[in-house]
């Protein structure tokens, strides 16, 4: 068998370029690729690297506002930027599939999963409706969805979003495709979600024989999903390799500063000593939706201390956000106390005073949802001190550029920008100085990296510790992201289903023995190995296989 | 300024002939006393006279000039309309906001009321409360912007609803933020585009409702000149052929699609709707 006939996707010189502002600018620069039968292939790089312009172009595809310029892509013989709207819609729905990020946003809400699983194959002739039921009936299962015989009849608002994931996926395996495009089926899940799909979609692509190109910034994953990795950067390749190399022996600078994860790690910090008084402290918090039955937060207590980071971890709907939401005063608690400086605090914000809300600040997760699009930089920063600190006129404007200057932006250039002329974490840096504008004791940090590029956010941790220093603040910073909570907290907070699992200082729940769930946690946080995956599988199976025994 | 000619500059046709039309029209209604050559009510000849070099358009069923009539028209129509539907906006867009960030009880009293309201025919329950509080250009102006404001208020509603769920407005509240400087400098400006676009289609009812309940009687009051009074006053001339009384109807017309123009390049721009891609 020669090299011609394995090959299954050539793209040559792949240039797109999108439409902005009335004039055409260049998004994929020239990239060439090549999949054999049977292979994955990982694309990898920061937002705005083309990545999924080059995974829709693959299946010789462009977004709303842009077009091809130039180069090939030969799906098995066929020049799909060259084929008509006809041949390329044949070989779309039969022979290439694509899994999209958000499966919640991509199913039809109004439609039972099922009927559109079988709706192409069906259309197109593949097989009668009878038979793609139960041949989806049979990916299910395949896909470890739990009752694969009932779940297709549901709709999909019906079913969890990972078990969403899997039946897209599932989808896309309808017609037994030879390519399948995944543009970063995982990124909005959970960990311990995020195995699961992980495992389920490498299984069936080895099963079928499928190759894939496979999208994510996350370079744990795709060190356990593909065979080659390739490194993407402003529409340019920078680098591609075979999986074991790349990750052993990257060539390139940037490859390097992708990989070098986590470089940062906030210094350790003294204990807090007997007497010293928190800043906000929880006790027994009991808060409940006046529409819900079930308490969302159950007796929850923690303690913020000037200066520390209190890091709360877990999945989501776990009840971190809500614990900062009762915090805030917008959920008041039916039980338990909230305290201010030893004070309590009133649970509805509107009955708290200017100074107590003052004391506490949000830094939202999506920066741009936060900031009123229509305000002024100046003016977003300004708003606080005028209102909390009473400053105006001169006193204000040299205290919002000194502000400015200490979230490193140049107060000259940015002092009168709207947010929309901003980066995505330069936006972030704005929430911050917001929040500091009020001069807080206490800083919520809702997970305000997640929405952001590895090195953006990184340089975002790094403020965030130097401003904690300069301040005196007490942080609680909520996430899901285990790294991120290595690197800069002091005391960790594990909740799962609104109550707290575990907490303790950082060294102390990280190091073993831990209660189950943090156990399950650590354990599902992909590391760069391109082994882990298995191990964990393999891990876990045994000791299912323990437990059952001991039965 | 210079940026509002640069946008018409790039703006359709459509858009641009509608801008010059109302322009137009402003102008007229402005400068009305020096542009008439006769007094507003002042009764210059015969009933009915044909178009002559003294008269442009002739004169009405009691002798006064037609040219006249509808330059001053132009001001009572328009500016009658003008200032309903900024009461009515005012008035709609306030409640509207009201409702939507306060929420719960205050929210269903209005919604409801407004509802009320909006279930009555407009034409029917504008000549009810007219009758009732008579037909004086003060009641007419207020009861034509009580039933705008409530398809304002719908509006306003509906998109401050979709404002007051970001974290922005969240963000104010939580500082401590009152509710009017959330109303107005939180969701306002976020609400503009929508708003003003409404604004021209909203102008356009109140004008045609104006026109409409002067045809009836229950309008601008005579002698004051308007258009919809016009048409009335000298409807029979049809019969003989005369084209005299489509000229305010005309008016009305040409108003009426300048500004929809207007609105509906506003619209495209305010909704980010491009051209698609070829």
């Amino acid at each position: 068998m020669t090299n011609q006939d394995t090959q299954l996707l050539k793209v040559q010189n792949l240039q797109i370029e999108g439409l902005s502002e009335d004039r055409w600018k260049p998004i994929v620069k020239g990239v060439d690729l090549t999949l054999a039968k049977g292979e994955v292939l990982g694309l990898i790089g920061e937002s705005g690297a083309g990545k999924s312009t080059i995974g829709l172009g693959a299946m010789g595809y462009v977004r709303d506002g842009c077009r091809f310029s130039g180069g090939s892509v030969e799906f098995d013989g066929v020049d799909l930027t060259k084929a008509d709207r006809e041949t390329r819609r044949n070989l779309r729905s039969t022979r290439i599939a694509y899994v999209a990020q958000s499966a919640a946003a991509s199913f039809n809400p109004a439609f039972k999963l099922i009927n559109q699983h079988t709706e192409f194959a069906v259309r197109r002739g593949v097989m009668s409706r009878d038979e793609a039921q139960r041949d989806a009936i049979d990916l299910y299962r395949q896909l470890q969805l739990p009752n694969p015989d009932e779940i297709g009849f549901r709709y999909p608002h019906q079913v969890s979003g990972g078990q969403l994931q899997r039946a897209m996926t599932a989808m896309a395996m309808a017609c037994r495709p030879d390519l399948i495009i995944f543009d970063e089926p995982t990124t909005a899940l959970d960990v311990t979600t995020q195995i699961e799909v992980l495992s389920a979609i490498r299984e069936i692509v080895e099963e079928f024989g499928t190759s894939a190109i496979y999208i994510t910034h996350d370079l744990a994953v795709v060190a356990q999903m593909a065979d080659r990795i390739m490194v993407l950067r402003h529409g340019n390749e920078v680098e591609s390799a075979d999986t074991e190399t790349m990750l052993n022996a990257p060539q390139e600078d940037y490859t390097k500063s992708l990989w070098a994860v986590r470089s940062f790690t906030a210094e350790e910090k003294p204990e807090v000593s007997e007497d010293a008084v928190p800043v906000v402290s929880l006790k027994n918090v009991t808060a409940q939706y006046p529409s819900m039955a079930q308490p969302v937060l159950n007796d929850i207590s923690m303690s913020f201390y000037p200066g520390r980071t209190v890091a709360v971890v877990g999945e989501s709907g776990s009840g971190k956000s809500t614990t900062a939401r009762s915090l805030m005063g917008l959920l008041p608690p039916i039980s338990g106390d909230i305290l201010l400086n030893g004070e309590p605090l009133a649970p509805q914000f509107r009955k708290r005073s200017k100074a107590e809300l003052k004391s506490v600040q949000m830094i939202y997760q999506m920066a741009d949802t936060a900031l009123n699009p229509k305000q002024r930089i100046r003016d977003i920063i300004g708003r606080p001190m005028t209102y909390y600190r009473g400053l105006k006129g001169k006193a204000l404007t040299e205290e919002t550029r000194a502000l400015l200057a200490d979230i490193e932006l140049e107060p000259d250039q940015y002092m009168n920008r709207l947010p929309s002329e901003l980066s995505g974490g330069q936006k972030q840096r704005i929430g911050i100085a917001r929040a500091l504008a009020a001069a807080p004791q206490l800083v919520i940090c809702d997970e305000v990296t997640s929405a952001l590029d590895q090195l953006v956010a990184e340089g975002i941790l790094r403020l965030l510790d130097k401003l904690q220093k300069e301040h005196n603040l007490a942080y609680m910073f909520i996430t899901h992201d285990i790294s991120t909570v290595r690197a800069i907290a002091d005391e960790v907070v594990v909740m799962q289903h609104g109550k707290i699992v575990e907490q303790g200082p950082k060294n102390a729940i990280f190091s073993p023995p831990h209660a189950l769930y943090t156990d399950l946690l650590l354990s599902s946080v992909p590391e760069m190995d391109p082994t882990w995956l298995d191990r964990v599988l393999a891990d876990r199976v045994s000791e299912a296989a323990r437990a059952y025994l001991v039965e | 300024m210079n940026g509002f000619l640069h946008e018409l500059r790039k703006a359709p046709l459509t858009a641009q002939f509608g801008c010059v039309v109302v322009l137009l029209y402003i102008f007229v209604a402005i400068f009305a006393p020096m542009l008439a050559p006769f007094g507003e009510s002042e009764v210059v000849g015969y009933e009915y006279e044909p178009w002559s070099a003294v008269n442009w358009l002739g004169t009405d069923s009691l002798g006064r000039d037609m040219a006249t009539r509808m330059i001053y028209g132009a001001r009572n129509t328009i500016g009658i309309a003008l200032l309903t539907t900024v009461i009515a906006f005012v008035v709609g867009t306030t409640a509207g906001f009201f409702a939507a960030v306060l929420q719960g009880w205050v929210d269903q009293l209005l919604s409801r009321a407004v509802d009320v309201v909006i279930s009555i025919p407009t034409l029917i329950f504008a000549l009810l409360l007219l009758t009732i509080f008579g037909a004086s250009v003060t009641s007419l102006i207020g009861v034509i912007a009580l039933i705008y404001a409530t398809f304002v208020y719908r509006i306003a509603r509906a998109v401050a609803m979709g404002i007051v769920v970001m974290d922005y407005v969240e963000a104010a509240q939580v500082r401590g933020e009152g509710l009017w400087w959330i109303m107005r400098k939180e969701i306002l400006p976020n609400a503009a585009p929508p708003l003003v676009a409404e604004f021209g289609l909203r102008f356009c009812f109140v004008f045609l409702t104006i026109s409409g309940l002067s045809f009836l009687g229950l309008g601008i009051q005579p002698p004051a000149a308007d258009w919809g009074s016009m048409v009335r006053e000298n409807a029979s001339l049809i019969t003989f052929g005369d084209l005299t009384p489509l000229i305010p109807a005309a008016a009305i017309g040409l108003l009426t699609v300048a500004v929809n123009f207007i609105v509906d390049w506003m619209l495209h721009k305010a909704s980010g709707l491009k051209t698609r891609g070829k």
